[in-house]
């Protein structure tokens, strides 16, 4: 099985550790992930605002990056979403639709392809879940509130399978923190209001550590947290996983 | 202005922020617990979506068996291309009765067609007897939302309105004794009302029927007190059979308000002895949205106004900071086909959360159009030209992996080494206005990756150079 590695282009950028985090974890799961040098991002950024023209030259430079592995695995169910269900922009050739269906997210990757459904390891600490849009809506890993009442999914699983941790109980489960892409500063106000109103919802509750299996979501709420001061810790789920303590 | 800009203005006063978008989260809330009450609610979205498709894929044949149904039952029907012979039918019929005081029920048509200011114009009286359309007429707003058009307001608002206007004690805002002062007034409307409008919820093709959902009963009042009813509708009300109606009548009242039906379920079939029953089917804009194979699937909406109710943007921004007759996520798809220019940063005030689809209960793909439409306005440089550059200028550098490490690792020293005032001055970023910056670290995760032993082995045709 040949794994490739994508780190999304902010987390490559600001958030290394949520990279190194990934590999390591994927290393203990017996997955040796490679990481092509010559990515650079998804092109999601431009597509969301209405460039998708200039986005096609990333596309394809994403499906020559990644067209001789069997996987690849990110950590940011946001960026494969946008490669599962907008790369079809591109001719449809077999290598577009081998790298559109092997794009992964981690921790559905985890789930799905490796077949884990519990980890080892500990992590007392009370911890918020902040489920991603796309990883739930568009990729279908969690349960919807707008469908059932059931609060289940593949990253509250995995989490609940570590010793000691409390998952928090949220008023809102499942709404939007307000990220967005370029919606966070096209529409400023609106999207800070989300996020403030998103992270009041976790300090309410009880939250310690906020964390989720996309880094866009969280840089965006821990640009707030950080803001305010609020006595909160961002962790990327894949750090948490990967046995790191806050 | 944009969206973003009338966002900002609602969103100054953060306590009335709040209680709107808790509000409105109510009114989800209980929408979800009448969806799990109900163990098929899924498969009754699937067929009511195919049913629309259904419909949709043949108007023209159902249009024509409407009409000819519903003249057989009597009716008069008028078919207007736009607004202004909208608006201009109905003067007409009014005229020909000699009447000049009109009782109205909820219709989103006849807002959309300016019909109020028009006849107002034209020296007739129109009472609209929803209660929120009542107070907003008042008012001189818009609707705010297409199921609770006063939802904006509190009841203190309302006080003051009804204080102006209907005389009640000043400072009085009890729900109960300000709806009593509506119905007193409203009875002498309903008593004087010589013509009365309606909306249509669906049209039946196979019987001619149209069928007007309420909660208050105000539609029934008008329509049997007056002489007269003309009904308006688009032309996309339409379903097929009766037995279709179930379906939908099942899905709108627990989507819009989490109620398992409307209080009223009304079918106005054919007029009264002596009396005269009209419907005016309207396009106005509809079948060029049809024409439009990405966004046909937006005239399936049964005006439910779950979207709105369910969109985190929504809910904070307020209905009239869309600027167009129906708000909100379904708002933002239909609006930018009546005036691109106009409505250009509607499909862009979403995150696209995709909430609003998974409520939808016709199954409207509706963030995947707010996607399309950007790209439609992308196109069309319909977004402001800052944006098309720098997303041009990010395009070339995200293409190429040596300029992306580059400008990445002085992104990195430049947000280390300049003062926080300046990275974080809201003057250059909007982001640093309520957030601080991600911390930059000395390393980027490719400078560390490549810092490791090499113990993985590459594929065997890496195709691209490095």
């Amino acid at each position: 099985m040949k794994v490739a590695l994508f780190v999304p282009c902010y987390i490559d950028q600001f958030y290394p550790q949520v990279g190194i985090a990934t590999l390591q974890l994927l290393e203990k799961l017996g997955v040796t992930a490679h990481f092509p040098p010559q990515q650079t991002c998804c092109g999601q950024p431009l597509a969301n605002s209405g460039c998708e023209r200039d986005a096609l030259p990333i596309y394809k430079h994403f499906v020559q990056t990644f067209q001789d592995y069997d996987y690849v695995v990110a950590p940011s169910g946001s960026c494969v979403y946008h490669v599962r269900k907008h790369f079809d922009k591109l001719e449809q050739t077999a290598e577009v639709q081998h790298v559109r269906g092997a794009a992964y997210d981690l921790i559905d990757f985890i789930t799905n392809v490796l077949e884990v459904k519990e980890l080892p390891g500990a992590f007392p600490h009370k911890v918020g879940l902040h489920l991603s849009c796309h990883g739930q809506r568009g990729l279908h890993q969690a349960n919807e509130s707008e469908m059932t009442p059931v609060r289940d999914g593949q990253l509250r699983r995995l989490l609940a399978s570590l010793d000691g941790i409390e998952l928090t109980h949220l008023n809102r489960n499942d709404e939007c923190c307000g990220f967005g892409g370029t919606f966070c500063v096209s529409e400023a106000g609106i999207s800070a209001r989300m996020g403030q109103d998103r992270v009041a919802d976790h300090v309410r509750n009880g939250t310690q550590v906020l964390t989720g299996s996309d880094m866009s979501c969280l840089m965006h709420l821990e640009g707030i947290v950080r803001r305010a001061n609020m006595p909160i810790r961002v962790m990327h789920a894949a750090e948490i996983l990967n046995g790191l303590t806050p | 202005m944009n969206h973003a800009i009338r966002a900002d203005k609602f969103l100054l006063d953060a306590d009335r922020t709040t209680w709107h978008d808790e509000t409105l989260w109510f009114v989800r809330e209980k929408r979800d617990r009448a969806v799990y009450a109900v163990p098929e609610f899924q498969e009754l979205r699937e067929l009511a979506s195919q049913i629309k498709d259904h419909t949709l894929s043949r108007l023209d044949n159902y249009l024509m068996e409407f009409e000819a149904a519903a003249q057989a039952n009597g009716v008069h029907v008028h078919w207007a291309a736009d607004a202004t012979e909208h608006n201009a039918i109905i003067l007409d019929i009014i005229r020909q009765q000699g009447a000049t005081r009109i009782v109205k029920s909820k219709s989103m048509l006849t807002e959309e067609c300016h019909l109020n200011p028009y006849l107002i114009k034209h020296g007739i009286e129109v009472v609209d007897t929803d209660l929120g359309e009542r107070i907003i007429q008042f008012r001189g707003e818009a609707p705010s939302h297409i199921v609770l058009p006063a939802i904006h307001l509190k009841k203190e608002d309302v006080g003051d309105t009804f204080h102006r206007h209907l005389g009640t004690e000043k400072g009085e805002s009890d729900p109960q004794r300000l709806t009593e002062a509506a119905r007193q007034h409203l009875r002498a409307k309903f008593l004087a009302g010589q013509v009365a409008i309606s909306g249509v919820n669906f049209a039946v093709a196979e019987t001619g029927a149209v069928v007007v959902c309420t909660n208050e009963g105000n539609a029934d009042l008008g329509v049997n007190l007056a002489q007269v009813h003309i009904a308006c509708m688009g032309i996309e009300k339409l379903i097929p059979r009766l037995t279709d109606l179930g379906v939908f009548t099942r899905l709108l009242a627990r989507s819009a308000t989490g109620q398992p039906v409307t209080t009223y379920t009304s079918h106005f079939t054919k007029p009264a002895e002596g009396r005269e029953m009209h419907i005016v089917i309207v396009d106005n804009g509809r079948t060029q949205q049809l024409g439009r194979p990405d966004f046909r699937a937006s005239l399936k909406c049964i005006r439910c106004g779950a979207c709105m109710n369910t969109c985190p943007v929504y809910r904070r921004s307020g209905g009239h900071s869309y600027d167009f007759t129906v708000p909100g996520p379904i708002g933002a798809i239909l609006s930018p086909n009546i005036d691109m220019k106009k409505h250009a940063s509607l499909p862009f005030a979403s995150t696209l959360c995709g909430s609003c689809t998974d409520v939808c209960p016709v199954k409207i793909d509706i963030h995947t159009q707010l996607y399309k439409w950007r790209q439609v306005l992308g196109e069309a440089s319909e977004i402001p030209a800052s944006k098309k550059w720098s997303m041009k200028f990010m395009g070339r550098l995200l293409a190429s992996p040596r300029i992306f490490g580059m400008s990445g690792q002085f992104a990195r020293k430049a947000l280390r080494l300049l003062p926080h005032g300046l990275t974080h001055s809201s003057a250059f970023n909007a982001w640093a206005v309520a957030r601080e910056l991600p911390e930059p670290p000395k390393q980027s995760f490719r400078d560390w990756y490549q810092q490791q032993p090499q113990s993985i082995e590459q594929p065997q045709h890496p195709k691209v150079p490095v």
